[in-house]
């Protein structure tokens, strides 16, 4: 049977943590199925972060090198990938839904001909004929559609970042198998400026305040509570598009899901694709100057109060409490 | 009129979709009751057609936009036309239904292929399915180019110059044409339709409808049969139950409360 493989992805920081989030599901999958697995890594000069990840559990790792690589061009990395798996033949192919793994998957499945599940916050097999199952919400993040591949077809799934644990490294090394497509050098992207900062990933933060167009845009205050209370700073979408805040820390739907202990939301109106990113946060306190706002639905403790007169208040008593 | 050398012809890919507020789910029969929603232009659609006719207006060229859809959609493209685009074709056909994205993006890219344009648009993605796949599978059964996530485009010598969102911050790349480029939500603001053009577009102006017949297909890569994947089943996701208490008092009580849970939740 066709092994299980997960596409890895290096940015700024090393590998990235969805990708790791995917070769444990793989994991996991491979363990319930007796399926082998594999990560695969395309790129140029990677020999360390290749030695890096065949310390995570993975039976091998394939690593796709040519200088072609060093630039991520969704249109080549897709055609060195379809390479190696008319070689190899895996069952199934998974992606972390990021900026890229997005683009590569999607241009793998039309290459492959394969069936394409994306977004997924669940993977499962059906233990009756033994094809993998995703889950996708959609509309908003209210309802999931449980999606299935037709049979015969290569598998291939993109995985909401953040939904899965990180595996811990093994303890041993995985075999690494080194590959080299044949690309001809041929006109496609350059990157004429690159502007990354760190991220914090604040799908694992304890403690997150969340600030929404209530605060008019200023962020000083809401910077400073959070910074008091020892909480990671989040908003809702028009925030970040404003671009008073970036993409990674925009919750919802069309952003990051959190899963904090507490959420502080300061005035947020409590859209369907916003509190899709709430749901799994255990206690949810939120602030708004209208009473009727929809976020107190969805809500533990509701305050009605300018957030303006209050949040100095807050801030005050944090002081005093000397934390 | 002398064609300019940089003149764009532009295809902008538009659909349909549910208000996502209004939709609502039948938990016995597990459908979607999409005939209660109102429909409307996929919100980041309006952006990729507002970026198209920036394009047009900086660039001089042709603007037209497609959609893969049942004929109700056609209101909404003479919204667009309204806006400024100068064609609009539906692709409909009962051979089209029931298509994933595999088999939408095969249908949208033939169609593509008999208009030949320098650049294709999309929204990022759909509100009521959002899986940014469709502009990057169009791209591949084209052999074009893709560009993701773009809050800005310029065209400079033949190729697209194109500001990116990526993790931590954004990149600028340069990609030769053809490219189909996704539109980021939120990365402009929609003009709104003219009066006399909208009234032109309601009443004058003729959609160009394309059936299967109009393009050259393999069916078997269309609709349903077409599809690599299938819904099994749509669950509703109940909202948490929260305890949805107010908190009542001065702002200092109320301060006070807050910062008394924050450090029960501590321990
Ligand atoms: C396809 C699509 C995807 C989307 N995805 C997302 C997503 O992932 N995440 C997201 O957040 N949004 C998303 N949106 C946007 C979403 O629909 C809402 O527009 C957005 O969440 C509203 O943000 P907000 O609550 O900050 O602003 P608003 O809706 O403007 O709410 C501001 C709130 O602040 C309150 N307020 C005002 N002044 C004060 C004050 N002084 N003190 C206290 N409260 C005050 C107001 O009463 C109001 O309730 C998406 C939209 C679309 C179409
Ligand atoms: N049926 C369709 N007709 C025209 N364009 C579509 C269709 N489906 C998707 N698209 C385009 O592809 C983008 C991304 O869609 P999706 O991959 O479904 O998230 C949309 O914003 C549209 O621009």
């Amino acid at each position: 049977m066709g092994e299980i493989w997960s596409f890895v992805e290096v940015g700024p920081e090393g590998i990235e943590d969805v990708s790791l989030e995917i070769i444990g599901k793989a994991a996991e999958l491979g363990a319930q199925s007796n399926t082998r697995t594999a990560a695969v890594l395309t790129g140029w000069g990677m020999e360390e972060i290749v030695k890096e990840v065949s310390r995570y559990p993975v039976d091998k790792v394939y690593y796709v090198e040519h200088s072609e690589l060093a630039v991520y061009d969704p249109a080549k990395h897709a055609m060195a990938l379809h390479q190696l798996v008319e070689r190899e033949k895996p069952e199934t192919v998974l992606f972390g839904a990021t900026y890229n793994g997005v683009d590569i998957a999607a241009r793998l499945a039309v290459r492959t001909g394969a069936g394409l599940i994306a977004h997924v916050t669940y993977l499962g097999i059906d233990p009756s004929d033994g094809r993998l199952i995703g889950h996708v919400p959609g509309f908003g993040g209210s309802i999931v559609a449980v999606c299935k591949f037709r049979p015969g077809v290569l598998q291939i799934a993109t995985v909401r970042p953040g939904v899965f644990e990180k595996p811990s490294p093994t303890g041993r090394e995985a075999e690494i198998q080194r590959f080299s497509p044949d690309l001809h050098p041929t006109d496609g992207w350059k990157i004429v400026e690159r502007h990354v900062a760190k991220v914090v990933d604040i799908t694992r933060a304890e403690k997150v305040v969340v600030a929404g167009m209530g605060t008019g845009g200023d962020l000083t205050l809401i910077k400073t509570l959070a910074e008091k209370m020892g909480a990671q700073l989040a908003v809702t979408r028009p925030l970040a598009d404003l671009g008073l805040a970036p993409r990674d820390v925009q919750v919802g739907s069309t952003g990051v899901s959190l899963r904090s202990k507490i959420a502080l939301i300061l005035g947020v109106s409590g859209a369907s694709h916003f509190v899709s990113g709430i749901r799994d946060v255990k206690t949810v306190i939120s602030v708004n100057i209208d009473r009727n706002a929809p976020i107190f639905q969805f809500s533990d403790y509701c305050v009605e109060a300018d957030l303006f007169k209050l949040v100095p208040r807050i801030v005050e008593e944090l002081e005093k409490e000397g934390g | 009129m002398r064609r300019r050398v940089d003149e764009m012809d532009i295809v902008v890919c538009v659909k349909v979709v549910p208000k996502v507020e209004q939709v609502r789910f039948d938990p016995i029969t597990k459908t979607v009751d999409r005939a209660s929603a109102e429909n409307e232009l996929n919100d980041a659609d309006k952006n990729a057609v507002e970026a198209a006719l920036q394009l047009k207006d900086r660039h001089g060229g042709k603007v037209t936009v497609l959609s893969m859809g049942p004929p109700f959609f056609e209101p909404f493209l003479k919204l667009c036309v309204a806006m400024g685009a100068d064609d609009a074709i539906l692709l409909s056909d009962k051979a089209f239904a029931g298509a994933d994205t595999y088999a939408t993006s095969y249908v949208l890219a033939q169609a593509i292929k008999r208009l030949k344009p320098d650049i294709v648009l999309c929204g990022e993605s759909t509100s009521d399915s959002g899986t940014s796949q469709v502009p990057p599978q169009i791209a591949e059964w084209l052999g074009y180019h893709n560009i993701s996530y773009v809050s800005q485009i310029s065209i400079e010598d033949r190729a697209v110059v194109a500001k990116r969102t990526v993790r931590g911050g954004y990149e600028v790349v340069k990609v030769p044409l053809p490219v189909v480029v996704s539109v980021e939500l939120g990365s402009n603001t929609p003009r709104f339709p003219d009066f006399k053009r909208k009234r032109w577009a309601e009443r004058e102006f003729k959609i160009t409808v394309w059936t299967a017949n109009d393009l050259e297909l393999d069916l078997n890569l269309t609709g349903k049969t077409g599809s690599r994947t299938d819904v099994i089943e749509l669950q509703s996701i109940a909202p948490p139950q929260r305890l949805r208490k107010f908190l009542e008092g001065s702002e200092e009580e109320k301060a006070k409360t807050i910062v008394k849970i924050l450090k029960e939740l501590k321990t």
